[in-house]
């Protein structure tokens, strides 16, 4: 089955190039390490991480975090939302509900305070319509690529989402 | 605190890595998602998430998932063990109420060209009987008492 003409020129794209809208700190390191009681010396010892790794490093799975907007702010109005090409996906199939299914993280140079992390979305691929327990509805695949202010890339992470309208929506 | 290295000649293929039971609360379930700034309402509105889109709770976010995995491979690892690669799939939501279990094998042994120790993972979350999430990571041990893999760039890292 053929793609919409719009959604397949998306594919292979590299979309919303743009760079983070404060720096990494460790305030959201120090937060995410207590969400999951996390006593990795590398985020609580300064110490330990001058030995290791140079200096204080961010855990690495806290790659999106540093691009995700905040909920609001000045000049933007209603809910701002992360992996805008997921919910790209939703609008252009008229698609009310989705989920992530499957997420691939890849750490290359450590992500480090005071860094100021950019990112781009690429859309891979889009399936034929599929019908799961939840619905019915599409797959897609979409990378985005992380890199420092330096031009070192920090991180890749692909998602396979899943757009769908739940049985008798 | 000085701990001795876990040392990639330390680990054996089919080692069970130590289970990690933690009882979800609501609270862990809005810190997490707080945390990685997830603002999405099924995970801090109960309203949204049981009138909304039908499920019995707010529920464990991804990127919180992302964590939690890489805290109990760390756990394992100290910190010179150094998080290269990681897939997981979720099958099934997380709920406050659940005692999620984290258990681990390890499942692949091998050496790069460039002499980077790596140790691939299968990794369960699992809520009672259920898997709710599945995970395979790749993470490089130092080979020997003076290398560490964070000293590893550019060309000489290969996640």
């Amino acid at each position: 089955m053929s793609l919409p003409p719009a959604v397949a020129a998306m594919l292979g794209v590299r979309q919303y190039e743009e760079a983070a809208e404060f720096p990494v700190e460790r305030g959201y390191i120090w937060n995410t390490c207590a969400a999951v009681h996390n006593a990795n010396p590398l985020y609580w010892d300064d110490v330990a991480a001058a030995s290791i790794t140079g200096g204080p490093i961010a855990p690495p799975t806290t790659l999106s975090l540093w691009m995700r907007p905040h909920y609001w702010s000045p000049g933007h109005e209603g809910e701002r939302l992360a992996l805008r090409l997921h919910f790209d996906m939703k609008a252009a199939f008229e698609l009310p509900e989705a989920i992530i299914g499957d997420n691939t993280l890849v750490f290359h140079e450590p992500v480090r305070p005071g860094d100021v992390i950019s990112h781009a979305q690429v859309l891979r691929s889009v399936s034929d319509i599929k019908t799961l327990h939840l619905g019915t509805g599409r797959w897609w695949n979409i990378d985005v690529e992380y890199w420092n202010q330096r031009g070192d890339t920090v991180g890749i992470e692909s998602y396979a989402g899943f757009g769908y309208r739940k049985p008798g929506q | 605190m000085t701990t001795l290295p876990l040392l990639f000649s330390d680990v054996t293929l089919g080692q069970e890595l130590p289970r990690l039971e933690v009882d979800v609360t609501p609270t862990l379930v809005v810190l997490g998602a707080m945390a990685s700034r997830d603002w999405r309402p099924m995970h801090h509105d109960y309203a949204f998430a049981v009138h909304r889109q039908g499920l019995k709770d707010i529920f464990l976010n991804t990127p919180n998932q992302a964590a939690w995995f890489e805290r109990y491979l760390t756990d394992w690892t100290g910190p010179h063990g150094r998080l290269g690669r990681m897939t997981f799939r979720m099958k099934g939501s997380v709920f406050p109420g659940d005692t999620m279990v984290l258990a681990g094998t390890v499942d692949t042994l091998d050496t790069d060209e460039t002499g980077c120790g790596w140790v691939g993972l299968a990794v369960s979350l699992r809520v009672g009987d259920e898997t709710k999430t599945t995970c395979s990571a790749r993470l490089a041990l130092p080979t020997t008492d003076d290398d560490n893999p964070w000293d590893r760039r550019g060309e000489r890292w290969k996640p």
